[in-house]
C-alpha cells in the first residue's frame, strides 16, 4: 500500500477564519438585519437559465451536468434542451405575466447571438438579463490560462451587453464552476454581482483583486434541474420543497430580518407540459402573498449593498 | 488484508439479554450533528480524491460552508426546542477557524467526539504512525479547546485503517487512562451496543450511529425527498420503540448542517424531531452517555452471553 508523506499530517491554513482570503467568516445569524422594501420579508428571485448546450461538446476539463452524455451526435440531449428555448420559454412568460412575478434571466451569450427572436422578447419585457457565461461547454475550470478565460470572459459579457442594450452586471458561471482567478476576472470587465458560491442565504462581500464583488444567494439544493433530473424527484416534490423553504424563511425572517428566496429555473425542464403545472402552482402561491417582493437579482443586491 | 475486520463476534438479534435503560425508556435516542471543515485546496491522497472538479471546486466546498455560516445555528435552535444535546462529530480544526460555534455548542454542554482534523484528509494511506499522531492532535485539540476526554472516534469522511480502533482507544488511554476513547460510531452492523475486541484489552464498544438515517446518505445517495426523509426518520424510531419492550434500542440521527438544515428540509426534520420527543419512554442522550452506562451496567453480561453462544454454535 502506497504511503503518505508526513507533509499530510501538515495543516498549514489551520487557524482563524477561512482557508482563503475571499472573504471573512461570519454566521448569518450574527450580521445586522436587513429590511426589504415596503416591509416586505421575502424577496423572491426567480432566475431563468436560458441555455445552449453545443452538440459537439468538448467536455474540458468535464462533461457540463445537464450537457451532453452520449456519443456524437447526441440528438436526445441536444434537442430535448432546445426544447425549453423554443416551447417551455413561452409557457414560462404567461406565467410570470399571469401572476405578477418579475424574473430575472441568466443567458447563455451564444444562445443570444444564435435566437434574436428569444433576445428580442426579454428585452422587450424589460427584465434583467445577466450572463450565464458564453455556452454550457465553455467551463471556468482550475487551471484555466488566465488570458484565455479573460477572453472567454470578455466575449461573453461584452457580446451580451452588444446584443441586449443592458448594462448585464450579474453572473453565473456554467455549472457554478470556476477557476482561482474568475472572480477577479468578472470584477475586472463591469460585473457586480455573482452567484456561484453557494454558502450563504444572504449576499455577502466578496474580495477580488480589482474590488468587491457581491455574492448573491441562489441556492442549487432548490435548482429544478438539480431536484427533478439529478435527485430524481418529481415536479410536484420541487413544488413542495419550494414551499416548505418559503414558510420556513418567512418565520426566520420574523426574528432575523429580510430573506431571499432564489429560484433557479430552467424552461427545458420545468417548461414541459405535465410539471408547468407545479411551477404555476409555486408561483401563484408566492405571487399573492403580500410579503413577498419579486425582483430582479441587481434590485435585491442593491437593497441589500444599500444597508452595508 | 483481512476476511473480517475481527471487531465482534456474531452476536443474534434474538435471546439477548435485556437491556435495561435509564427510567425504564425503551429507546436511547442521540442526535450527532457532524460539523465538520472541508479544505478548499487539500493535498492529494493516492486513495480518494476529495473534489470531483479541479481545485477550486466550488460546488462542494461552497455547500458545506453554508452548514457553518448559516446551517449549524438553525440546527442547535431546533436541538434546543426539543431539550436534545448534540453530540458532535467534529472536524478538530474547525475549534481553531470557527471557535464561535465551539463555544455555542460548550454553553449547552453539549458532547464533542472527534472525526479526525479535516473531512478533506482520509485515513487511506497512513502509517500506524501517522494515524496515530492524527488521533493524538484530535484528541488534545477537543480537550485545549472544551476541556472534555473525547470519549467516541467516527474516522474522517469514514476512511480507515485496520488500526482504527486500536489506535483511538490506545491514545485515549495514553491521555485520559480510562475516561477517554471508549467507543465507535464506525460500525454499522447493529441496533444495541457492542463489545468491541481490541488488540489491548481495552473495555470499548461500538454505538449504533446509522448510515441508513444519516441525512448525507439519505440526500446525497439515495437522493430522496426531505418529506420522504422525516417518515422514515419516524418510521426507524417507531420499529426501534416497538421492540425496546423486549430490549432497549438505540436510534441515532447523523445531521450535516450543510444538508438538514437548508429551507427546504427543516420543516422535515423537525416534524420527527417532535414526534420522536413526543414519545414517554425515550431516553433523550449522547453517545457518550450511552456507552458509559452500557459499559456500567450491561458490558459484562452481554459478553459472557456473546462467549456462550460462541461456544455453542460456533459461529465466526
Amino acid at each position: 500500500m502506497a504511503t503518505l508523506n508526513d507533509d499530510y499530517l501538515k495543516y498549514p491554513k489551520r487557524s482563524y477564519g477561512m482557508d482563503h482570503d475571499r472573504y471573512k467568516w461570519t454566521m448569518l445569524q450574527n450580521r445586522k438585519t436587513i429590511q426589504w422594501p415596503e416591509g416586505n420579508k421575502i424577496a423572491l428571485w426567480v432566475n431563468v437559465g436560458l441555455q445552449f448546450f453545443p452538440l459537439n461538446q468538448k467536455g474540458i476539463p468535464f462533461k457540463v451536468p445537464g450537457g451532453m452524455t452520449k456519443p456524437y451526435p447526441d440528438l436526445r440531449h441536444y434537442s430535448l434542451r432546445d426544447y425549453g428555448n423554443r416551447v417551455g420559454l413561452y409557457r414560462f412568460l404567461k406565467a410570470f405575466d399571469k401572476y405578477n412575478i418579475t424574473p430575472t434571466f441568466a443567458i447563455n451569450t451564444r444562445l443570444a447571438e444564435r435566437l434574436p427572436y428569444v433576445l428580442g422578447t426579454i428585452k422587450e419585457r424589460g427584465d434583467e438579463i445577466i450572463c450565464h457565461g458564453y455556452d454550457m461547454d465553455k467551463l471556468h475550470y482550475g487551471g484555466q490560462d488566465i488570458a484565455k478565460e479573460t477572453d472567454l470572459v470578455k466575449r461573453s459579457v461584452d457580446g451580451l451587453r452588444d446584443l441586449s442594450g443592458q448594462a448585464v452586471t450579474g453572473w453565473i458561471s456554467p455549472a457554478k464552476n470556476e477557476s482561482e482567478n474568475t472572480p477577479d476576472i468578472l470584477a475586472a470587465n463591469g460585473i457586480q454581482y455573482f452567484c456561484d458560491w453557494v454558502n450563504d442565504d444572504m449576499p455577502y462581500d466578496f474580495k477580488t483583486k480589482n474590488g468587491n464583488l457581491t455574492a448573491m444567494p441562489l441556492p442549487t439544493e432548490l435548482d429544478d434541474y438539480f431536484i427533478i433530473n439529478n435527485n430524481l424527484h418529481s415536479a410536484q416534490d420541487w413544488a413542495e420543497q419550494v414551499e416548505d423553504a418559503f414558510d420556513f424563511l418567512v418565520k426566520e425572517s420574523e426574528t432575523m430580518g429580510g430573506r431571499i428566496l432564489g429560484l433557479n429555473i430552467h424552461p427545458w425542464v420545468l417548461g414541459q407540459p405535465h410539471r408547468i403545472q407545479y411551477l404555476e402552482r409555486v408561483l401563484e402561491r408566492l405571487g399573492s402573498q403580500t410579503e413577498v417582493w419579486s425582483t430582479s437579482g441587481s434590485a435585491i443586491a442593491a437593497a441589500w449593498k444599500d444597508q452595508q | 488484508m483481512k476476511e473480517d475486520p475481527g471487531y465482534y463476534d456474531y452476536w443474534p438479534y434474538e435471546n439477548r439479554p435485556k437491556i435495561e435503560w435509564p427510567n425504564g425508556a425503551k429507546v436511547a435516542f442521540w442526535v450527532a450533528p457532524n460539523i465538520e471543515f472541508y479544505e478548499l485546496n487539500p493535498p492529494d491522497n493516492p486513495f480518494r480524491k476529495p473534489w470531483p472538479q479541479p481545485t477550486p471546486a466550488l460546488p462542494g466546498y461552497t455547500s458545506r460552508d453554508w452548514g457553518n455560516r448559516v446551517g449549524h445555528v438553525r440546527q442547535m435552535e431546533l436541538l434546543d426546542k426539543y431539550s436534545i444535546r448534540g453530540s458532535i462529530s467534529l472536524s478538530t480544526a474547525l475549534c481553531d477557524h470557527h471557535p464561535e460555534i465551539i463555544e455555542l455548542c460548550k454553553e449547552r454542554n453539549w458532547e464533542f467526539f472527534s472525526h479526525g482534523i479535516y473531512n478533506t484528509r482520509y485515513t487511506y494511506g497512513m502509517t500506524e504512525g501517522q494515524e496515530r499522531e492524527m488521533i493524538k492532535d484530535s484528541i488534545e485539540t477537543i480537550y485545549k479547546h472544551t476541556g472534555q476526554k473525547c470519549a467516541g472516534y467516527l474516522a474522517p469522511a469514514l476512511s480507515h485503517s485496520e488500526n482504527t480502533l486500536d489506535l483511538f482507544a490506545e491514545v485515549g488511554t495514553e491521555l485520559f487512562g480510562d475516561e477517554a476513547g471508549f467507543y465507535s460510531c464506525d460500525l454499522f452492523h447493529d441496533d444495541q451496543p457492542t463489545p468491541i475486541h481490541l488488540k489491548s484489552g481495552k473495555r470499548f464498544v461500538s454505538i449504533p450511529y446509522s448510515l441508513e438515517m444519516n441525512d448525507t446518505i439519505a440526500y446525497l445517495v439515495q437522493k430522496i425527498t426531505p418529506r420522504r426523509y422525516g417518515k422514515e426518520l419516524m418510521d426507524n424510531f417507531d420499529r426501534l420503540y416497538a421492540e425496546g419492550d423486549e430490549s432497549g434500542t438505540i436510534m441515532c440521527i447523523p445531521t450535516h448542517n450543510y444538508q438538514v438544515t437548508n429551507a427546504h428540509r427543516i420543516k422535515a426534520y423537525e416534524e420527527a424531531l417532535e414526534y420522536i420527543t413526543g414519545h414517554s419512554d425515550v431516553w433523550v442522550t449522547t453517545g457518550k452517555e450511552i456507552a458509559q452506562y452500557f459499559l456500567d451496567n450491561h458490558y459484562d453480561v452481554a459478553l459472557a452471553d456473546i462467549e456462550l453462544k460462541k461456544q455453542k454454535y460456533g459461529n465466526a
